[in-house]
């Protein structure tokens, strides 16, 4: 369990070699930069709210999109099988990938760090909900790119890796706006599933101990399940 | 150094490799022969520890495939058939890559590749797009990547596949280079390499071992017999038979596919002591057959190779 650094450092240099990251980034800055200051002036209000609470959205489409090329593309080019027949073990491979699409959604994040501060000139902005948001969107960016990198070691098809990927992650975020479906006995344990619902808390600037448990136990969950996808792989 | 004991592997029903047991030495250039779907791939595969194999064990020195598969690892340098690699990465950044996964020490990362670009005639496109590369370039670029960590045990997929007859010829000498020290695994449905590159064949056919020995002893037992095919018109295989086969020297007689409409076409197998040619026409000569043709073929490793493989699935 050494290796992963070097898979990661690979990770990157693929994205930023190629025009996948900056295509993602321009994407992600033009879809948030234009709903999030569409509305903002009309609102008059100094803050972020709105922003964030688009993100689970967005993310829900644009992580699986940078993930599903992560074990797929190994997959379908047999390079993975170069990967394998190295000194590295599955974690080293699930972990420096995952740590890549991560590390891409903090490559995301940063630019916006300007709306903040062009808010800041405009208002009065409470500090306290930016960076609780911030940190909840590497989170979420977190969980999101764990079930992205799950679906990806399901297919060799990278088309398929991002309908998997989007399809579960719109399920997280959506779960919530839907919870007049449910019966009552189980609209908490509903409710708790959600991302949407973990992320509105942290982003309000309070950092609870309930939905960091939450977001590290999705990522957790889906580096596992990769794990095991890998180990059945042969 | 490599012990393979009673190794199998199934696809779902299909039984890809059966019962394979192998001992390679240490400065071994082993050849693994057959036709394709034999197994190779899958039994290399397996030797590398990318294949987990359904029963039998692999060791390599004093290690256990199962249980120490990244010592196993970093001992093997593996080429694989269709050298796979990331087309978007420079090709010195992919050596770059495959040199710190593989633990080479930083200050030498670079000489290593430099030592391997010259070795693999790699310098002029180090700084290409691997993707950008003919395929006797990538097979270059897999060679050194097997090599990176100078591994004691090298296994080639299938390394002259694709390549044009000055390559092979260059590949094949690199093989030869390393094999003086190295112990060298490959996989080539090509006879006349395996003749010219390895120390030791081995044939497998239908994932099981259907000859093994060093390749001077195989070619020497190839060399003792020869065949002798004749076309006859005018006669049926009984009669043929019944006239030939006391013939002494004649082992046996088959029915082969007829060379031309109408006409009986049969094999002779003989031991090459004598040639029995004279003592055959002589035979025919009595009888009112029409002798269309008569050909006498020197078994070589080819024919060898051919009936080992294709008795097998004939019977089946």
């Amino acid at each position: 369990m050494r290796q992963f650094p070097y898979i990661l450092q690979k990770e990157l240099k693929d994205y930023f070699a190629t025009p996948i990251a900056y295509i993602v980034i321009t994407i992600f800055l033009v879809i948030t930069g234009w709903f999030f200051f569409s509305t903002f002036f009309l609102y008059n209000q100094a803050n972020l709210r709105n922003y964030f609470s688009l993100l689970p959205l967005i993310f829900s489409f644009v992580i699986p999109a940078v993930t599903m090329r992560l074990l797929a593309e190994e997959l379908s080019r047999g390079s993975y099988e170069l990967l394998l027949t190295m000194p590295v073990t599955f974690s080293d491979i699930i972990i420096g990938k995952f740590l890549a699409g991560l590390a891409m959604t903090a490559a995301m994040l940063a630019p916006t760090l300007a709306y903040p501060i062009t808010v800041s000139f405009l208002g009065q902005l409470d500090w306290g909900p930016v960076l609780g948001g911030y940190l909840g969107a590497l989170l979420l960016g977190g969980a999101f790119s764990g079930i992205g990198l799950f679906a990806s070691s399901l297919t060799h098809n990278q088309i398929v890796a991002f309908i998997v990927g989007a399809a579960i992650c719109l399920c997280l975020t959506l779960v919530n706006k839907m919870l007049f479906f449910f019966p009552e006995s189980i609209l908490n344990v509903v409710q708790y599933l959600g991302a949407d619902y973990h992320f509105s808390n942290i982003s309000k600037g309070i950092i609870d101990s309930r939905d960091l448990v939450y977001f590290l136990s999705l990522i957790a969950v889906s580096l596992y399940g990769t794990y095991l996808v890998l180990l059945q792989k042969d | 150094m490599i012990h393979v004991d009673n190794l199998t592997k199934f696809y779902d029903h299909f039984c890809a490799v059966d019962g394979i047991s192998l001992d390679i030495h240490k400065g071994e250039i082993l050849g693994l022969l057959g036709p394709n779907g034999a197994g190779k791939t899958t039994t290399l595969k397996m030797l590398t520890g990318y294949f987990r194999p359904c029963s039998g064990t692999i060791a390599v020195k004093d290690y256990n495939i199962v249980d120490h598969p990244l010592e196993i690892k970093q001992m093997i340098g593996y080429l694989p058939e269709s050298s796979p690699f990331y087309k978007d990465l420079l090709v010195y950044d992919y050596l770059d890559y495959v040199a710190r996964i593989r633990g080479v020490d930083p200050g030498e990362r670079h000489t290593r590749i430099r030592y391997l670009a010259e070795l693999c005639g790699l310098k002029p496109v180090l700084h290409k797009a691997v993707g950008e590369l003919s395929k006797g370039l990538n097979q270059r670029v897999g060679l050194a990547h097997a090599m990176m960590r100078d591994p004691e045990i090298l296994i080639l997929d299938e390394p002259t596949q694709g390549l044009d007859p000055n390559q092979i010829v260059e590949i094949r000498n690199i093989i030869r280079r390393i094999g003086e020290e190295k112990t060298v695994i490959f996989s080539t449905h090509i006879l006349s390499e395996a003749e010219a590159t390895c120390d030791r064949i081995v044939i497998v056919n239908r994932g099981k071992i259907v000859a093994d020995g060093k390749t001077e002893e195989l070619k020497q037992s190839a060399a003792e017999g020869s065949s002798i095919e004749i076309s006859l018109a005018n006669a049926s295989f009984e009669d043929v038979r019944e006239r030939l086969e006391p013939i002494e020297g004649v082992d046996s007689i088959e029915k082969m596919e007829p060379a031309e409409e109408g006409c009986l076409t049969v094999k002779l197998a003989c031991g090459a002591e004598m040639d029995k040619r004279a003592e055959i026409y002589r035979q025919i000569k009595a009888t009112d057959w029409i002798l269309l043709g008569m050909q006498q073929q020197k078994q070589t490793l080819e024919t060898i190779f051919r009936d080992l493989t294709r008795q097998i699935n004939k019977e089946t």
